[in-house]
């Protein structure tokens, strides 16, 4: 096991180089720069800036010198944010993705399966229905849909249910007060439950109706010990490959949610970094991500392993 | 059996070493809002349509760096609350008769650390902008001192720059010809002070909240980008004692309908744009909230000139004159927006207003009949219709307003296809002078006529209509030498006039300035500049 970690991580090592070459150049090529702003400079200015930042350099010379500077682990500075290095930048905005990212991916993981179990043992029933179409709109509703909707009722308006007043925050982080948390987490959570939720009954029907848990019925053990204890096991595993990538995709932060929502996280960097021409920014959220989706991919492929023992890598 | 307890264990150890992760990044940020909050202070919060890309004035080009910068830094003139020039940080001036020297006498004041303010923090941080190591995009704004153009392309040394510090609080400014419009200029960030003691202990550090120091209101505290900006009043202000607001926090927030939901919910006391296809509902439900004022800022369509057949005039008048104007500010956008048929817009100070599109006073429907003559002349009928690109931003808005000039355009034999791009590829286009037409516009850098003329100058690169006529460019030439105002804004008419005539751009609206303001924030005038110094607002509830 240990040696197919090591091969597996040794063999991330040319992949992310690709990645990198490829991102560089794949900005480059994309017309307009960094400060060809709506208002332009004229040219003694534009020269001064683009000595600054090393844009006067043939294109292969500034890729080396890219290399050369992320081996020192050095993501250079922001060519739009001048305050801050993209390494400041992502420092500070991965741990509210995170924080934010792993919130709702919990919740999502505790209803989803819940929902899914259950749906699956009431199979073809009006409560298995119900369950799965809510789960469908879930995933068909997108969340700048939902998000507007939710600070709409509970942020302008208010709820008033029971005699309580429910306001929430419309927007803001707060430093991730709980109540600025409450709505982004479930507009980020509520398409996952869905996802989760048909994940599970898919496999939880199939499992249910398998030989061994025939055999454990009819060995007389009560309805609830066959669920926890054997199909349940075997059941859950198809969410162990999805939850991967699922971690990576929500801990990187959501453009749509922190832009709603107005959350200092580092989703927007990737879109508005590409729009801004702002190229080390770019890089530097690319070599993060895929960092992120292989290592997340290789302890995914080991938990399968360890949790499921027909499985074997060697 | 044992294998089988064994493997749950493990399952349920990585669901709970995840869920202690995420409740380890609790308990820290917890930590940090029990810090005391000062109940009693006055604040206000702004949301600003941007985040700051710095908070170095000198590197600053965004206005939602100068909303921010002008808080913390008094240049020699700043603001009063309408946003016309006062007295910043110099107390008075003397001009010289030929309008070329100008001396500033500086107030008696401190930075907030308490160093005295001094003519040698203006010389240096002039300097430093034109220094072309420093990399300023705003340098240009010092291109009227002497040599500074020279100094800014490595052509000579900064200490060669027409500005000197007479003693330690008068500063003299000679400049490259007369610009009675300085008070004006000198409000932008590029021109703010200098404090050398704190770059030469911190370094680039020196604009880091904690560190920066400024000789204005506010100093700022904390910057999360993304989140929120925090400035609190500097104490040591020479005018502390008439500022009312201890505490200023900044919202950046680039999504328009999330920016009006914060301020629906009470998130937000002042926010200064609207999303612009709820301007019905927003006139309907928070008419006491919303004002509307012209901004200095005209909105125009460009074509190019080096492309036929665009060099023919008539072509570009028939065009010109199409152009619905009203049609487009009353129908199609909405938002408060005027007809333009200048290309400088009112309010712009010292300048006549007299030039005008020569057609302004006719009806739609006879200027219809004259571009269609005009385009048979040229040469196109019905059978033969010209065919042309308007290449435009890629966003819901741009397709609308171009949507309707296709229409408009139609009715003059003009068939008109839209192409969208990426702001940055739009850009670069535009430069290449790989455009048919396109939409262009300027925002005014300082309140001056001449900061919109001069885009037309044969030898400027902002030129995109590649307009050059030797006689536009001897009276801008002729302006720039003449002291007196007055004299000075007819001659600058006479060129626009000129301009117009020759139909270069095609003027469509001035824009505005949309402010939304809670009523219990008093002191607040919507103007022209889209300034807004928190220094003469107050809360009162």
């Amino acid at each position: 096991m240990l040696s197919y970690a090591i091969r597996r991580t040794l063999g991330a090592i040319p992949t992310l180089f690709l990645i990198i070459t490829f991102a560089f150049f794949m900005m480059r090529i994309a017309p307009g720069g960094p400060f060809d702003g709506e208002r332009r400079l004229p040219p003694e200015i534009e020269a001064n800036i683009n000595a600054a930042y090393n844009l006067d350099k043939p294109l292969y010379e500034q890729y080396f010198i890219y290399l050369g500077r992320l081996a020192q682990g050095d993501f250079g500075p922001s060519f739009k944010t001048k305050d801050f290095t993209v390494t400041e930048m992502i420092a500070s905005g991965l741990p509210v993705s995170i924080k934010l990212g792993l919130t709702a991916i919990v919740l999502a993981l505790l209803i989803g399966t819940f929902l899914g179990v259950f749906a699956a043992l009431r199979q073809n029933r009006p409560a298995d229905y119900s369950v799965m179409t809510i789960a469908m709109v879930g995933i068909t509703i997108p969340t700048f849909v939902t998000a507007p909707l939710l600070t709409l009722l509970f942020g302008v308006y208010g709820v008033h249910i029971f005699g309580l007043d429910i306001t929430l925050p419309v927007g803001g982080w707060n430093n991730g007060a709980l109540r600025n948390m409450i709505l982004p987490v479930i507009v980020l959570a509520l398409p996952q439950i869905a996802v989760i939720a048909r994940l599970t009954r898919g496999s939880m029907v199939e499992v249910l109706h398998s030989n061994y848990v025939r055999t454990a019925r009819a060995k007389g053990l009560s309805s609830w010990r066959v669920v926890t204890r054997h199909a349940m096991r075997a059941g859950l595993l198809p969410l162990v490959s999805y939850l991967g990538p699922a971690i990576a995709g929500l801990a990187t932060g959501s453009l749509i949610v922190e832009q709603i929502f107005g959350i200092p996280g580092i989703g927007r960097y990737f879109v508005q970094g590409a729009l801004n021409r702002d190229y080390t920014l770019v890089l530097g959220v690319v070599i993060f991500y895929a960092t992120l989706i292989i290592l997340l991919n290789l302890v995914a492929d080991i938990l399968y392993r360890v949790l499921d023992p027909r499985v074997r890598y060697d | 059996m044992i294998a089988a307890i064994f493997t749950r264990a493990r399952f349920a150890a990585a669901i709970a070493a995840i869920l202690v992760i995420s409740a380890c990044g609790q308990n820290e940020q917890q930590a940090q809002t029990d810090a005391p909050a000062a109940q009693a202070q006055m604040s206000i919060t702004r949301g600003e349509a941007g985040e700051p890309d710095t908070l170095d004035p000198g590197l600053a080009t965004t206005t939602s760096e100068h909303a921010i910068l002008g808080e913390v830094f008094l240049g020699l003139t700043t603001e009063d609350a309408k946003a016309q020039p006062i007295p910043g940080a110099a107390e008075r001036w003397d001009v010289s008769a030929d309008g070329l020297v100008w001396t500033f006498h500086l107030r008696d004041h401190t930075w907030s650390d308490g160093t005295p303010v001094t003519a040698e923090d203006f010389v240096s941080g002039w300097r430093r902008v034109l220094d072309p190591k420093t990399a300023a995009a705003y340098a240009l704004i010092l291109y009227d001192f002497k040599n500074a153009q020279a100094i800014n392309a490595g052509k000579m040394p900064v200490e060669q720059l027409g500005v000197r510090a007479v003693d330690a609080r008068t500063v003299e400014i000679t400049l490259e010809h007369p610009a009675p419009y300085l008070p004006q200029l000198l409000r932008h960030q590029a021109t703010f002070p200098f404090p050398r003691h704190v770059f030469a202990a911190h370094g680039a550090d020196w604009i880091k909240p904690g560190i920066q120091i400024g000789n204005g209101p506010y100093i700022v505290t904390e910057w999360l980008p993304n989140d929120h900006i925090t400035l609190v009043k500097n104490s040591r202000f020479y005018d502390a004692a008439n500022v009312a607001i201890d505490r200023i926090t900044f919202i950046p927030i680039n999504d328009p309908n999330a920016a009006l939901r914060r301020y629906r919910a009470g998130e937000m006391d002042a926010l200064n744009y609207i999303p612009e296809d709820q301007i019905d509902w927003l006139k309907a439900n928070l008419a006491d909230q919303l004002t509307i004022v012209p901004k200095l800022t005209i909105a125009a369509v460009v074509l190019n000139e080096t492309r036929k057949p665009f060099d023919d005039i008539r072509v570009r008048e028939a065009l010109n004159l199409a152009y619905d104007r009203d049609l487009m500010t009353k129908t199609i956008i909405r938002t408060g927006q005027e007809p333009a048929y200048s290309i400088v817009p009112p309010g712009i100070a010292d300048y006549p207003m007299t030039a005008q599109l020569s057609f302004k006073n006719l009806t739609q429907p006879e200027r219809i009949a004259r571009a269609k003559e005009l385009m048979l002349q040229a040469g196109y009928g019905p059978q033969k219709r010209l065919a042309l690109t308007f290449s435009t931003i890629a966003s819901q808005d741009a397709r609308r307003v171009t949507a309707a000039i296709q229409q408009m355009w139609r009715e003059v034999f003009v068939d008109l296809e839209i192409a969208q791009f990426d702001g940055r590829v739009l850009v670069s286009k535009r430069r290449a002078g790989d455009f048919d037409a396109a939409p262009t516009g300027w925002l005014a850098d300082y309140n001056d006529a001449y900061n919109f003329l001069f885009l037309f100058l044969s030898d400027n690169d902002l030129n995109d209509a590649k307009y050059k006529n030797p006689m536009f460019d001897a009276l801008l030439g002729e302006a720039q030498n003449e002291p007196d105002l007055a004299k000075r804004g007819q001659i600058l008419a006479r060129a626009e006039q000129m301009l117009l005539d020759d139909h270069v751009w095609i003027p469509t609206r001035y824009e505005v300035v949309s402010n939304l303001v809670q009523p219990h924030v008093r002191g607040w005038v919507t103007n022209s500049s889209d300034i807004n110094r928190t220094r003469w607002l107050t809360i009162e509830r």
